[in-house]
């Protein structure tokens, strides 16, 4: 479904993306891993448009996304630091993109709505959300109508025990669905049982793109913390 | 795009200061013609008063609203919409609340105060310089990523257009007296749209005393009818030349 080609970035003279090229699969749930400042947030943005490679393309469902914004229809992305207008309440901004995104005939999925209970809190203006509250907001977004491709990045950052475990719940059945998921995140034993793929990216290169039972076999070790772990100790033993 | 506008819009009303500027708009304008008996003058001080205030807040307003928009722009942009687009509704959005602004605050005061041609005028003159101030503005809240400088920029444009482009054409002026320059200062005062502006405004009011050289140039050159038609031309470059460039540039800006 996604298809980068030699996408590079520089900001000045740091190069974010350094020619990453890899393809993404229906079905598949993907972490996006590597250590801060490796380019996992600027390849998303690249993703969805916000960011502009100096070079390469990516193409979404074989359709190149560069000055395109149709294939964004498929697409739902939480940001890892979600920015709202401050002054709307939480009602008014997900009316707002409803009422902007919504094409007739299409189902809306606000199962996370209820399972959060935002509701209660639809009256609370943005500004005075606490971070948690407005990554759960954020959340909602990206699931709401019902895309193809789902973007997170760092989903459960700031969110506490049980809400992070209601959404994992959520990208757990969406997986069942065939949808495409990439995840980034930090926390490795949040990833467990939940992503099929890894990609490592560090330095704004592509260190590897496998399958986690892979790399399970390979390194022998069964959580995602440990074969991590693994991998790189074997690659610092290399060098 | 329409509810880009509409959002946009909805939130300019609700914060103050649009209803301040058409308070002091409104204000100005009556103020103006209660202390004047001679309603020509009037229509001339309210005319030197919005040179000076319409483009300062049209600029201003502009460039701090695109910035505290931010947050509203980076949600819209990872939605499927046409970048394009979401900055032509923020922009239509500016203007349409600016512009009733002026309807309020000096086209209705004109309208019952003064109804003759030159109000008429007037208004269609403040509309116009809002327009250019505008799409100035967002120009430079584009092409700069922080919001000091962004704003810093806008006010210097003003601050060009509105004082020293008149030094640097006084300036320009006494070094080459020796040579004739009639043409080259209508060619100069174009550069300058509340010049423009100005004599627009004066030569519908035809009194050429007041019209300083350009504008008698202007008169003497085009005549009232080919040098207004002149002016409006000008004036919609002025509009739209700084706005295109902005979205050229938006569209491919890294958010």
């Amino acid at each position: 479904m996604i298809i980068a080609t030699n996408v590079q970035k520089k900001f000045g003279r740091l190069v974010a993306l350094d020619r990453i090229s890899l393809s993404c699969n229906k079905g598949q749930t993907i972490a996006l891993i590597g250590p801060n400042g490796s380019g996992k947030t600027t390849f998303i943005k690249c993703l969805l448009g916000m960011v502009i490679p100096d070079s390469g393309f990516i193409t979404v469902n074989q359709e190149n996304i560069h000055q395109n914004w149709q294939y964004r229809k498929q697409i739902g992305y939480m940001p890892q630091i979600s920015r709202f207008p401050d002054n709307m309440t939480i009602e008014q901004v997900i009316d707002m993109v409803r009422d902007i995104r919504y094409q007739p005939g299409q189902e809306l999925d606000e199962e996370l709505i209820d399972a959060f209970d935002l509701r209660r809190q639809f009256g609370k203006r943005m500004r005075t959300l606490s971070g948690g509250t407005r990554q759960k907001v954020s959340a909602c977004l990206a699931f709401l109508f019902n895309p193809a491709i789902l973007i997170l990045d760092e989903p459960t950052a700031g969110l506490d025990p049980v809400s992070s475990e209601l959404l994992k719940d959520k990208i757990t059945r969406e997986k069942a669905k065939g949808k495409l998921i990439l995840i980034t995140s930090h926390v490795l034993s949040d990833l467990d049982d939940l992503v099929s793929e890894i990609i490592y990216l560090q330095d704004g290169q592509l260190r590897f793109h496998e399958s986690v039972s892979q790399l399970q076999e390979k390194t022998g070790e069964a959580k995602l913390n440990k074969v991590m772990a693994q991998i790189m100790l074997q690659k610092t033993a290399h060098q | 795009m329409k509810k880009i506008i509409k959002y946009s819009l909805l939130d300019i009303l609700r914060n103050r200061i649009i209803l301040a500027y058409t308070l002091l708009l409104a204000l100005v304008s009556i103020s103006l013609f209660l202390l004047e008996d001679n309603p020509a003058k009037a229509i001339m001080s309210l005319l030197n008063i919005s040179l000076l205030i319409v483009p300062l807040v049209s600029s201003i307003f502009c460039t701090i609203y695109l910035y505290n928009s931010a947050e509203f722009i980076e949600l819209l942009v990872a939605q499927p919409i046409k970048r394009s687009r979401l900055l032509w509704g923020v922009y239509l959005g500016m203007i349409t609340a600016l512009l009733v602004a002026l309807l309020l605050g000096i086209g209705l005061p004109l309208l019952i105060l003064h109804p003759a041609s030159t109000s008429l005028h007037l208004f269609l003159i403040s509309c116009a310089l809002t327009v250019v101030f505008a799409s100035l503005a967002t120009l430079s809240a584009v092409l700069t990523r922080d919001k000091a400088k962004g704003i810093g920029l806008s006010l210097l444009l003003w601050f060009y257009f509105t004082f020293i482009f008149d030094g640097l054409v006084l300036l320009v002026l006494f070094q080459l007296a020796d040579y004739p320059l009639d043409t080259a200062m209508i060619g100069m005062s174009m550069l300058n749209p509340i010049d423009m502006a100005r004599i627009g405004m004066l030569l519908q009011l035809d009194i050429s005393a007041m019209m300083g050289l350009t504008g008698a140039l202007f008169q003497d050159f085009f005549g009232t009818g080919a040098g207004l038609l002149l002016i409006t031309f000008v004036m919609l470059i002025w509009m739209a030349f700084p706005i295109l460039l902005a979205v050229r540039r938006f569209k491919n800006k890294d958010l």
